[in-house]
C-alpha cells in the first residue's frame, strides 16, 4: 500500500474512526481447556491469545527465588499473523515486548504468596493489526484472573499516537506506519498508575499531555470490557 | 542488570529519598559528572567515550554497503548493537545478548531512528540494490549504574564525530547528521524521582522512566522500565527534569 495522502479527511481515519475512537474490542475469558488461566482477545484486526500456567514448580530450579514467585513472560508472534512471513522464534522485538510486558503485569500480582514457584504467562499473536502488545497486556491481565492468581487490580493497555498532526487513538498498522508517533501505554485503572509506557515519535509538551488524557480514558473503558468478560465467563447464570 | 543492594543500604537509600536526599549527596535533579571523549578509536568512522560518574561505555561507528530492506528501498539503514561486556560488571557474563542489553539497544535505536537524528534518505547509493548502513556498536566498559543515558550520549557524540567512509561511492560532503537526540533517565524511590540514578539506587529503584528529547524540548522516544508506576503527574514532571537536562547534556556533544 502506498502512503495515503491524508491519513485523517473530514475528521475521520483510514477505517471510518473518529480521532478518539478505539477499534472494536472483544475479550474473552477461559477459553483453552489445559491452561489454568486463559483469553482471546480481538482489537480490530488483532488477534491475541494469552495463557497462565500456575503458580507451578519452577524449573530450571537455580531460578526459584526463596521469598516470593517469579513471573515470566512469553510474547509470540505466529509466522502467519504479519504480511510478510515472520521467522519463528525470539528476535529482538519480542525479547524487548516480554520484558515490558512482564513489568507491566507484575506490580499488580501478590507474588510473595508464592515462594519458589513460577506464574507463566504466553501471549501468542495468531494475527497482527498494530497494537499488538496492548492487546496481549488486556489478554494476559484477564488470563490472570480466569487462573485465580491474586490480583491487586487488572491492568489495561492501549496504544496513542499522533497521525497528520493529531492525536489518535489506537493506531491500525496503516496509522502506525505512515503516521508520526506510537505511544503504549498500561495502566491500573483504580488507582490510575501507569505501568508500561513507551513511545517512539515526536511529541510537544502539550500533544504528550493530551496523549496521556486520551489513554487513561480509554483504559478505564477496556477495563469495562475485561470485567464483562470475567462476569460472562464466572457469574451464575439464571434460568429464565 | 541491576544488582543486590543489601537491605540496610536499601532502608538507607528509601529514608534518604522520602527527605529528597541520596547517597552520593547529589540532589535530585542533578546529573552526575559528565564527560564525552570524541574519536578514541581510530579504527571507526566515528567513535565516543562517555563517562556518566564511574559509568564509561564507548560507541563506535561503521559505515558499509548493504542491500536494503524491501519495503525501504530508498533509505540507508540504521543497525544498533549493545555489549553488556562481563569486564564491566560481575554480573555480566559472556553469551547471547540479554533481555538488558537488548532493550538498551532498543530504546537507544528509538532515539536516533525516531528523531531522523541520520539522515537515513540521504544514505542510498542505487535504490533498491545498495545502501550504505550505519553501524552503531556501544561497548559497555564499566557499569557504575545509568547505562541508558551513557549510551545514547555516546552514540549520538560518536555520529556527530563520524568521518565519511574511504570509499569512491560517497558522494556526500560530510555525514549527515540533522537532530542530537539526547536521553535522560529518571528513576522512582520511595515515591520521590531523581535524575540519573546510580548503581545503588538502580538496585533500589520501583521504576524508572528514560526520556529522549531533542533540541526543541519536544519528545522523541520514551521507555519506563522496572515493574513500579508513575501516576500522571510524576510523568510529567519527569518528562521537565528530562528535557531540562537533556539541554545540559547537549551542550556537552559540542
Amino acid at each position: 500500500m502506498k502512503k495515503p495522502e491524508k491519513l485523517i479527511e473530514n475528521g475521520k481515519r483510514l477505517d471510518g474512526r473518529v480521532p478518539d475512537e478505539m477499534r472494536p474490542l472483544k475479550i474473552e475469558a477461559g477459553i483453552l481447556e489445559r491452561a489454568d488461566g486463559s483469553a482471546y482477545v480481538e482489537l480490530g484486526a488483532n488477534k491475541v491469545l494469552a495463557a497462565v500456567y500456575g503458580p507451578r514448580e519452577m524449573h530450571p530450579r537455580h531460578r526459584q527465588q526463596p521469598d516470593t514467585a517469579v513471573l515470566r513472560c512469553r510474547y509470540n508472534m505466529a509466522p502467519f499473523s504479519v504480511d510478510e512471513r515472520k521467522r519463528p522464534g525470539p528476535d529482538r522485538r519480542s525479547v524487548e515486548i516480554s520484558k515490558v510486558t512482564r513489568e507491566a503485569l507484575e506490580s499488580v500480582l501478590f507474588l510473595e504468596l508464592y515462594p519458589r514457584s513460577v506464574i507463566d504467562v504466553f501471549i501468542e499473536v495468531l494475527q497482527a493489526d498494530a497494537g499488538t502488545r496492548t492487546a496481549g497486556i488486556n489478554a494476559a491481565s484477564v488470563a490472570l484472573a480466569d487462573a485465580g492468581v491474586p490480583m491487586r487490580d487488572m491492568v489495561s493497555s492501549i496504544a496513542v499516537g499522533k497521525i497528520d498532526d493529531t492525536i489518535v487513538l489506537d493506531l491500525t498498522k496503516d496509522e502506525d506506519q505512515w503516521g508520526t508517533t506510537d505511544m503504549p501505554i498500561a495502566m491500573v485503572p483504580r488507582k490510575k498508575l501507569v505501568t508500561l509506557l513507551q513511545m517512539d515519535g515526536h511529541f510537544t509538551k502539550e500533544e504528550f499531555g493530551q496523549a496521556l488524557g486520551l489513554a487513561f480514558k480509554a483504559c478505564e473503558q477496556i477495563y469495562g470490557i475485561q470485567r464483562q468478560a470475567l462476569r460472562e465467563k464466572y457469574a451464575i447464570k439464571q434460568e429464565k | 542488570m541491576y544488582e543486590i543492594v543489601s537491605s540496610v543500604r536499601r532502608d538507607y537509600i528509601a529514608d534518604l529519598a522520602r527527605e529528597g536526599k541520596r547517597i552520593d549527596t547529589r540532589t535530585m535533579d542533578q546529573f552526575r559528572e559528565v564527560s564525552v571523549e570524541v574519536g578514541p578509536i581510530k579504527s571507526a568512522q566515528g567513535s565516543a567515550l562517555v563517562k556518566v560518574g564511574k559509568t564509561q561505555v564507548v560507541a563506535g561507528i561503521k559505515v558499509e554497503h548493504a542491500e536494503p530492506f524491501p519495503d525501504k528501498p530508498d533509505n540507508g539503514m540504521l543497525v544498533v548493537n549493545a555489549e553488556l561486556l562481563p569486564l564491566a560488571s560481575p554480573t555480566f557474563e559472556p553469551g547471547r545478548p540479554s533481555e538488558n542489553a537488548i532493550e538498551l539497544a532498543r530504546v537507544v535505536d528509538r532515539g536516533i531512528r525516531e528523531s531522523n537524528a541520520i539522515d537515513l534518505d540521504k544514505l542510498v547509493i542505487k535504490s533498491g540494490e545498495d545502501v550504505w548502513a550505519v553501524f552503531i556498536d556501544i561497548y559497555v566498559l564499566d557499569h557504575d549504574g545509568n547505562l541508558i543515558d551513557a549510551s545514547a550520549l555516546a552514540a549520538i557524540a560518536a555520529l556527530l564525530n563520524a568521518k565519511p567512509p574511504e570509499d569512491e561511492a560517497w558522494t556526500l560532503p560530510e555525514f549527515p547528521i540533522q537532530k542530537r537526540p539526547v536521553a535522560v533517565t529518571v528513576a522512582k524511590i520511595n515515591s520521590k524521582l531523581m535524575i540519573d540514578p546510580c548503581l545503588d539506587e538502580e538496585g533500589v529503584m520501583d521504576a524508572r522512566i528514560t526520556i529522549a528529547t531533542i533540541e526543541d524540548g519536544s519528545i522523541c522516544a520514551v521507555q519506563k522500565g522496572g515493574i513500579g508506576c508513575f501516576s500522571r503527574e510524576e510523568l510529567e514532571q519527569a518528562y521537565e527534569m528530562a528535557r531540562a537536562e537533556g539541554a545540559e547534556l547537549r551542550a556537552k556533544l559540542g
